[in-house]
């Protein structure tokens, strides 16, 4: 077994037939985006202290939004980390601060350890790690809401333009 | 002892081999011999275990301790390797010791440049590559405090950093016009060099150093630098930051094909069979050149050590290749480059750029034939990773021209086809 932290392992989120982990992904229909943001609201409401949505965003720091909505005319869809099989960021982390965890395959920042030298921005093949222009140093990234059964995002879109599910073979 | 895997060298490359090796071979023996008694530790945060001292040590762990327990490793650390036999397939170290492989990886790093000059030898002169050197240098800088840099490379320019957060005062000499002339243009590198002197740093460029004086109550430790043009510097300590060459002393170039570095193929395949090399001390592909050369950085290490490890234990997979790339947040300001940055006069090339000199805003695309060969983002980084795929995959960007530099490009300014796969593979 490869554990490449000290952090605790975390808990397996599904398996497939045979038994081994899969992981589920998000994933976004464009033909149902109207660009409203409310997963935005959301992944900052779920990584706040308070995790209470208008506490969050008024009276704490809101962290900076994991997910974000792109827009160009009337097309939007909302992008987040894709947890690739073969990440990137995971490789090219000069700190060691990203992994891949071998059990779940959920890409983990460990923002303790983040040195914020941007290298995985740089990797990114889709943009999704987020420079924290807060703290200028940590980078925030998707963690798929760890804890929760569907992710924050996900679960108050309003148009079921985020759908949690297997990526297809 | 005879091993399956011996790996000579415990950071990025063999630590990236590791984990490829055991995710397919979980029980294969596996050793690696390093020099260091921790090799484990990220070379790039040397800076910060010299501005913040001991306490950082485990903060500028790569992998924690426990990893070579975990993965099964033999770790034969303090030790040195002073030769291979290919024909034997052993590994000899300085106290004789043979140590006998199936497959072996070469990963002993780089070696930093030294330039002849006299007085070179003297008490106070180091360079700024592993954890040892910041220890030397942190041990002696509290009777130092003036210190001069040679080199305004990367290396260069996060010592200055490092020192300035210890209030000392430091000089970067560089050779050629501007500092990170490599991974810079003169604009970008005008950029950087304001807020690397705003902190208090004094450059010196289009000037080399040429011999390194004696104290005048004791000539064996450094009292100055004398310059190219006569012009003498007083110092307590110089450090040499002029880069680092493939460190292949233990290598006999009649047995196994050395070039700048030992040259390997798209499998990190020596020419001896069996034997492997990435990292620094490596000659490995550069897909934008589309020839082989050393390029020392450490992502790439690590990426060379996976491809290396994964063949070694019999799952044939590609070196991608690697380019210039270089991400940096020195004194707060956010720099990524990558690619062909300066191209030579040439008609070929077209360049996309703006420049917000007071907001400190900077981006430059080079593009040939509508493909990406570079870029450079200064302050607003947050595209970079596109920017950087669209290089790699060479992705005909005619209509995006327009969009490509806002801070609002993204996968949605791609066409849905490109989107959609880089939106469902895995």
């Amino acid at each position: 077994m490869i554990v490449q932290s000290d952090r605790p392992q975390q808990p397996v989120k599904c398996t497939n037939v045979h038994g081994d982990p899969i992981l589920k992904r998000v994933f976004a229909i464009e033909e149902n985006c109207i660009g409203c943001r409310i997963c935005e609201v959301y992944c900052v409401t779920e990584h706040s202290k308070s995790k209470n949505v208008v506490k969050a965003h008024r009276k704490e720091l809101p962290p900076a939004s994991r997910i974000r909505v792109q827009e160009n005319g009337p097309l939007s869809f909302a992008l987040q980390c894709r947890h690739c099989d073969e990440p990137s960021c995971v490789h090219s982390c000069l700190s060691g601060a990203m992994i891949r965890d071998p059990l779940s395959g959920l890409v983990i920042h460990d923002s303790d350890k983040c040195i914020g030298c941007w290298t995985c921005i740089m990797v990114c093949p889709v943009g999704a790690i987020i420079p924290d222009e807060k703290s200028n140093r940590i980078v925030a990234k998707c963690d798929l809401c760890e804890g929760l059964e569907i992710p924050a995002c996900v679960n108050n879109c309003p148009n079921r333009a985020l759908i949690f599910e297997e990526a297809s073979p | 002892m005879n091993y399956e895997y011996l790996i000579i060298g415990g950071s990025a490359g063999g630590i990236g081999a590791i984990e490829a090796i055991r995710e397919i071979d979980k029980v294969g023996s596996l050793a690696v011999i390093a020099e260091e008694l921790t090799p484990q530790y990220s070379k790039p945060m040397i800076s910060e275990y010299l501005s913040e001292g001991a306490k950082a040590f485990n903060h500028i762990m790569y992998r924690p301790k426990k990893f070579w327990k975990e993965n099964s490793v033999e770790i034969l650390s303090g030790k040195k390797a002073i030769s291979m036999e290919p024909k034997e397939k052993n590994v000899t170290l300085e106290d004789n010791t043979k140590i006998g492989f199936k497959k072996l990886l070469i990963v002993t790093g780089g070696q930093p440049i030294i330039p002849k000059m006299e007085g070179s030898s003297r008490k106070g002169v180091y360079t700024f590559t592993s954890l040892n050197d910041a220890r030397l240098i942190l041990d002696d800088l509290s009777n130092s405090d003036r210190i001069i840099v040679i080199g305004g490379g990367l290396i260069g320019v996060s010592l200055a950093e490092a020192l300035m957060k210890l209030n000392k005062q430091v000089t970067i000499i560089e050779l050629k016009e501007k500092i990170l002339n490599l991974i810079l243009d003169p604009t970008g590198s005008d950029l950087v060099t304001d807020v690397v002197q705003q902190s208090g740093v004094k450059i010196v460029t289009g000037h080399s150093a040429v011999a390194i004086t004696g104290r005048k109550d004791s000539e064996n430790r450094v009292g100055g630098i004398v310059l190219d043009n006569g012009l003498i510097l007083d110092c307590d300590i110089v450090v040499f930051a002029i880069g680092v060459k493939p460190r292949t002393e233990i290598l006999d170039p009649n047995r196994i094909k050395i070039n700048h570095g030992v040259i390997v193929d798209r499998h990190m395949a020596t020419s001896i069979p069996d034997i492997y090399a990435c990292g620094d001390v490596a000659e490995a592909f550069d897909f934008l050149l589309k020839d082989s050369r050393p390029l020392p950085l450490w992502p790439l290490a690590y990426i060379g050590g996976r491809v290396a490890g994964s063949n070694m234990a019999g799952k044939k997979i590609e070196y991608p290749g690697g380019t210039q790339m270089s991400a940096l947040n020195y004194f707060g300001l956010p720099v990524i480059s990558a690619g062909i940055i300066n191209p030579h006069q040439d008609d070929a090339y077209e360049i996309i750029s703006e420049l917000n000199k007071e907001h400190r805003v900077y981006k430059k695309i080079v593009i040939r034939d509508n493909i990406i060969h570079g870029f450079i983002l200064i302050g607003k980084i947050g595209n970079a990773g596109i920017l950087f795929d669209l290089l790699k995959r060479k992705i005909n960007i005619e209509n995006m021209k327009e969009t490509i530099l806002s801070n609002d490009f993204g996968l949605i300014h791609l066409t849905p086809t490109v989107r959609q796969e880089m939106l469902r593979r895995k």
